[in-house]
């Protein structure tokens, strides 16, 4: 799956660290770490820590973007 | 207000073209679709990857907390774009309607927006850069590749020039204790950003991070052995350095040679466009199809004198990829302007570097709170009796309130208290600015005058 975090919102109140601590780490007082493309396993915690930031700075895949990326990544760019 | 008739058929079956497939192609491609427009969509981009996030490449990426292609942008929603991936738009016909590309087509479109962004200015010497161990980094394969070498565990990684990229270099590979020396012209590191007060606080992180630090200092060339591996580097100050990685951390070049002879009002510092991100032709005519967005638009900006600002960050390329595209489907009295506080991040040595306005036009600043001591403060910038930027080092909390005051011009020296106020910041002092022609790394902000045509080039580095 594929996230990023709006660092620029993020204020380090660290809440998605609590609820996906395998995708989000903070890195000294403040500044958070993050894999932008975890495991799909991961869905469920990141959607959860996405829907707990409070100045809402996660953007999730859209499902309907998700379900078109088999297409995508079969497509020849050459079109 | 209802649209006439040639929007409409623009909304309905028009074509298109973004050039440029990057976070700002991408969010304007995204926000087209959601603004309901329903013709064909073209994305063009050099690159063989799909649109892909950079700033993680210097961070997490180098670290090898995560692999290079973890880095695919999310997508808002489904675009239906055709996709023109691995192909460099070459030239650009104003008259015809059409962007030549590299394969030898070339498209035709309604609407253009280019968001071709900068790449990594690369190190002068052509030679010395063909070297083995010379990197830089910019791209997801330039990120792969110095990874890669950095978990060889090379004997010390050189970086030349410590602007943020370079100064997050660095401190990747302390992490990794690997030895770094760090070459910087200036003063301090980030000074042309952040100016030497704060530069100093940043020299100070670097030092007791195990930085072999070295400013005030050019690198005047690079040496190879026989096999054409990276031996050493020898510096102004007649000192030579054993390395063999040397990363090239010189600021960027805008990607707009693909525009020379179009006529369009494109040079060295970017594309000229006006606050609704319609480019600028060379005569200062703004066209009515051809827009800009991302680090490679310049914008006037009425917080900073109506200047053109030129602005490597990335919320910069997401806020003005949005006004872009609304605009380009939308008749003129319902543009929207762009008019976004400047914003950026950095995280280096375990401390989250923040700014909001526009920090090199300070003159003065003043630690508002905390101490620059503690590697813990806000430092508000002023310029002639108002608040023009504030940077934070662990203290992103109260940059809110300090883009406020920006925005509502507020008088500097601030005269109101602050929690946390310290001896120490009771009174500004000189911001400390290296004078903006001399070659640096340079900021990732940058006022560019007011004209349009500007083809001044602001770089000049020294030969070997």
């Amino acid at each position: 799956m594929r996230l990023v975090v709006d660092l620029n919102r993020c204020q380090g109140y660290a809440q998605c660290a609590f609820l996906a601590p395998d995708v989000f780490t903070m890195h000294g007082d403040e500044a958070l770490m993050y894999d932008p493309g975890p495991d799909d396993a991961q869905r469920e915690h990141v959607l959860r820590a996405a829907e707990a930031c409070p100045v809402k700075a996660i953007t999730v895949e859209a499902a309907d973007a998700a379900a078109s990326a088999q297409a995508r990544a079969g497509a020849s760019y050459a079109a | 207000m209802p649209l006439d008739g040639s929007l409409q058929r623009l909304r309905r079956e028009g074509h298109i073209v973004v050039v440029g497939a990057s976070l700002a192609g991408l969010r304007a491609a995204e926000t087209l679709r959601e603004e309901g427009f329903s013709g064909t969509l073209t994305m063009i981009g050099d690159e063989p990857q799909e649109p892909y996030d950079r700033p993680p490449l210097s961070k997490q990426v180098l670290l090898g907390k995560v692999p290079a292609d973890h880095t695919a942008l999310p997508r808002r929603r489904a675009i239906d774009a055709q996709w023109r991936l691995g192909t460099a738009a070459t030239g650009l016909d104003l008259h015809a309607k059409r962007v030549h590309l590299s394969d030898g087509s070339s498209v035709e479109y309604d609407r253009l927006l280019i968001t071709t962004g900068v790449r990594a200015r690369p190190w002068p010497n052509e030679l010395e850069a063909d070297l083995d161990g010379v990197f830089v980094l910019r791209t997801v394969d330039d990120a792969t590749r110095l990874h890669h070498r950095l978990k060889a565990g090379p004997r010390r990684v050189l970086v030349i020039g410590a602007g943020f990229t370079g100064s997050e270099i660095a401190s990747a590979c302390r992490e990794q204790q690997l030895p770094v020396t760090v070459a910087e012209r200036g003063a301090a590191p980030l000074v042309g950003a952040l100016g030497a007060v704060v530069g100093e606080v940043a020299a100070e992180l670097q030092r007791e991070h195990g930085v072999d630090l070295r400013c005030g200092v050019q690198v005047t060339g690079l040496e190879g052995d026989q096999a054409g591996r990276l031996r050493c580097a020898h510096l102004s100050d007649g000192s030579t350095v054993e390395a063999d990685i040397a990363v090239v951390s010189l600021g960027a070049t805008r990607n707009t040679e693909w525009l020379a002879g179009s006529g369009l009002g494109a040079g060295p510092r970017g594309i000229a466009c006006d606050a609704g991100c319609r480019a600028f032709d060379v005569r200062g005519i703004v066209t009515d199809d051809v827009f800009v967005a991302g680090d490679v638009a310049r914008s006037p900006h009425p917080l900073f004198g109506y200047q053109f600002l030129s602005l490597e960050h990335w919320g910069n390329a997401v806020a003005q990829a949005e006004v872009a595209a609304h605009n380009m489907i939308n008749s003129s009295a319902d543009r929207r302007p762009h008019v976004w506080t400047p914003s950026f991040w950095s995280a280096q040595f375990g401390v989250n570097i923040k700014s909001v306005g526009v920090p090199p036009m300070g003159e003065e600043i003043i630690v508002t709170q905390g101490s620059l001591s503690d590697r813990r403060f806000t430092a508000v910038y002023g310029y002639r009796g108002r608040v023009i930027a504030a940077v934070t080092f662990d203290q992103a909390k109260w940059l809110d309130f300090y883009q406020r005051q920006i925005e509502q011009a507020a008088p500097f020296p601030p005269p109101y208290p602050s929690v946390d106020r310290r001896p120490d910041g009771m009174r500004p002092v000189p911001a400390g600015f290296p004078d903006p022609s001399l070659p640096s790394h340079g900021p990732t902000v940058t006022l560019s005058g007011h004209s349009p045509a500007d083809r001044r080039v602001s770089f000049t580095p020294m030969r070997a």
